[in-house]
């Protein structure tokens, strides 16, 4: 055996050696921004569900893939070039994938094939209690003003030069709804999708520091102080209906939506019908945490250095915020005009609600209103267009993917 | 300027004229707030036909109530089914164990209300306060 010879051959296959050639510095620079995105999830808290994961994907495949020739690669950037590449024998070819691919190309077929942000809508249906919504559906129009920041920001986007898909990807950002941005973004821009996930997801994290600032700019003490009288009550009927309605309205309306909304309804459905509680229970618990694994991860691997790197990323980044913070204003404007219109009953804060993180949005106006009144309860009115925030973001998805696709 | 992330693979789509661009932005707008609001409607009207069904269910009990009391005020011996006697609020004992009536009372309410059940439907056996 020739030692050094063998040496020589380890050092040049080895990613140390990799980090000195063809670019390969900045793989070294992903993996400093997978330790900082690990260090927001872990010690920050910031959406760490998903974050740790995506965090770790990224790692993973900087300290994998250095190119086209890294054979050992977990996610290999190349062979989805080719499976988009209508030129190209492997062209949609799920079987190049299996027979070449590494382990996360294999668990990002699930993301590719739209299954995994569907089946986490599934969970959050089943996560989700629409009844301060069926108490009061004007709560909806709260959600719907609440996606000014998505079509915003993808007007921005094509003024900064992104084609039409990519602006519709970059748009939803502002829907505050992560499983919506990664569906419509594989659907429509595929290579984008590192970016705008952890965009999505950072600034969803980051609601409590974004919305105050806007909701206190556009809203006075007077109309922050309302107290809002406690909605009515909502019978199981209704709630059993109320999915196998939003389902088929929705869905017939916009059928691009069906993956989205049929699996919200359908969890939605296992909670509330009462007949189905085991189901309930898998697909709020262990359904979500399995399908929470495999996404954080396939997306995170999806952040290879040569892509991610770049002016699009900053872009993108500075165009979510612009979204995020429109959409909240979105929904505050309406707010204060059901505050006049109703002579002082409804406190605009809700209106901010309607951007869909839930149930992070409607904490952030519970808090601020008690700011403003210490005997002020808003959570349950801003639930309502919180969830509302859920269909209006689908039903803005499922426009742009019935334009774009 | 050239798109530097996609200098490796094309893009996806097409570039879109500004125009069309806004156009797109205002009518996507619009097409949720549409959807929103005839959704709206279904869950308003959806909701005022089950409202209207409670609220019948609610007069015609507190009609045979009303009638129960009536046909007891006339005649004091009459024999009257033993729910409607119970509904007024005599409906048993309860043991309280540290716990003075208002505050069982009031846990009682709450207790009704978390379970969507009227409180002389519900049997309190004892209430005791659990101390630290």
């Amino acid at each position: 055996m020739d030692i050094l010879e063998t040496l020589n051959r380890l050092w040049s296959d080895s990613g140390f050696q990799s980090f000195f050639v063809n670019g390969g510095w900045k793989n070294l620079i992903m993996i400093i921004i997978a330790c900082v995105l690990l260090y927001l999830g872990i010690v920050k808290k910031f959406e760490p569900l998903l974050l740790v994961g995506i965090a770790f994907g990224c790692l993973l495949v900087n300290l994998s893939y250095f190119g086209p020739d890294s054979a050992d690669a977990l996610y290999h950037i190349d062979l989805w070039d080719n499976f988009l590449n209508p030129d190209h024998p492997d062209y949609h070819s799920y079987g190049a994938i299996m027979a070449h691919g590494g382990l996360l190309d294999i668990l990002y077929i699930g993301v590719k094939a739209g299954i995994y942000p569907s089946l986490i809508f599934m969970g959050v249906g089943a996560m989700t209690d629409f009844g301060p919504l069926i108490a009061n559906p004007k709560s909806l129009l709260l959600g719907a003003a609440a996606q000014l920041g998505v079509f915003l920001a993808f007007f921005g986007a094509v003024l900064l030069g992104f084609t039409g898909n990519q602006a519709a990807s970059i748009g939803i950002i502002g829907g505050a709804d992560g499983p919506t941005a990664i569906f419509l973004t594989t659907k429509l821009a595929p290579e984008l999708l590192g970016p705008i996930a952890i965009a999505a997801y950072s600034y969803m994290a980051l609601i409590p520091m974004i919305q105050p600032p806007i909701m206190k700019l556009l809203t006075t003490e007077k109309e922050r102080q309302v107290k809002m009288e406690q909605n009515r009550n909502v019978t199981k009927t209704e709630k059993i209906v109320f999915p196998i309605i939003v389902a088929m309205f929705v869905i017939l309306l916009l059928p691009s939506t069906a993956p989205l909304i049929g699996c919200l309804m359908l969890g939605n459905l296992w909670r509330e019908c009462g007949v189905t509680e085991r189901l309930s229970d898998t697909v709020q618990n262990a359904l979500m945490n399995i399908v929470t694994v495999f996404l954080g991860i396939s997306v995170g691997a999806t952040t290879v250095a040569s892509r991610f790197l770049s002016l699009e990323t900053i872009k993108i980044v500075v165009l979510g915020l612009t979204a995020f913070c429109f959409s909240t204003v979105g929904g505050l404007l309406v707010g204060k005009l059901m505050y006049k219109l109703t002579g002082g009953k409804v406190n605009p804060l809700i209106g901010s609600a309607g951007v869909s993180a839930v149930p992070m949005a409607a904490r952030v106006s519970q808090m601020e209103g008690q700011k403003a009144n210490p005997s002020n309860f808003l959570l349950m009115h801003a639930m309502g267009p919180n969830v509302a925030g859920v269909i209006g973001s689908a039903i803005a998805a499922g426009f742009l993917l019935a334009v774009f696709k | 300027m050239a798109p530097i992330i996609l200098s490796q693979v094309s893009a996806s789509g097409e570039k879109l004229p500004v125009g069309d661009a806004l156009v797109t932005a205002i009518f996507g707008y619009c097409v949720v707030f549409v959807g929103l609001v005839i959704l709206m409607c279904v869950i308003t009207a959806v909701g005022s036909y089950f409202k209207n069904k409670d609220d019948k269910a609610a007069a015609e009990q507190k009609a045979s109530l009303e009638a129960v009391a009536r046909k007891v005020e006339a005649n004091p011996l009459t024999i009257v089914p033993a729910e409607a006697k119970k509904a007024p609020g005599s409906a048993g004992k309860i043991k309280l164990h540290s716990v003075p009536d208002k505050e069982a009372a009031m846990i009682m309410a709450i207790v009704a209300d978390a379970m969507q059940k009227p409180i002389n439907e519900l049997h309190f056996i004892s209430i005791k306060e659990v101390e630290d």
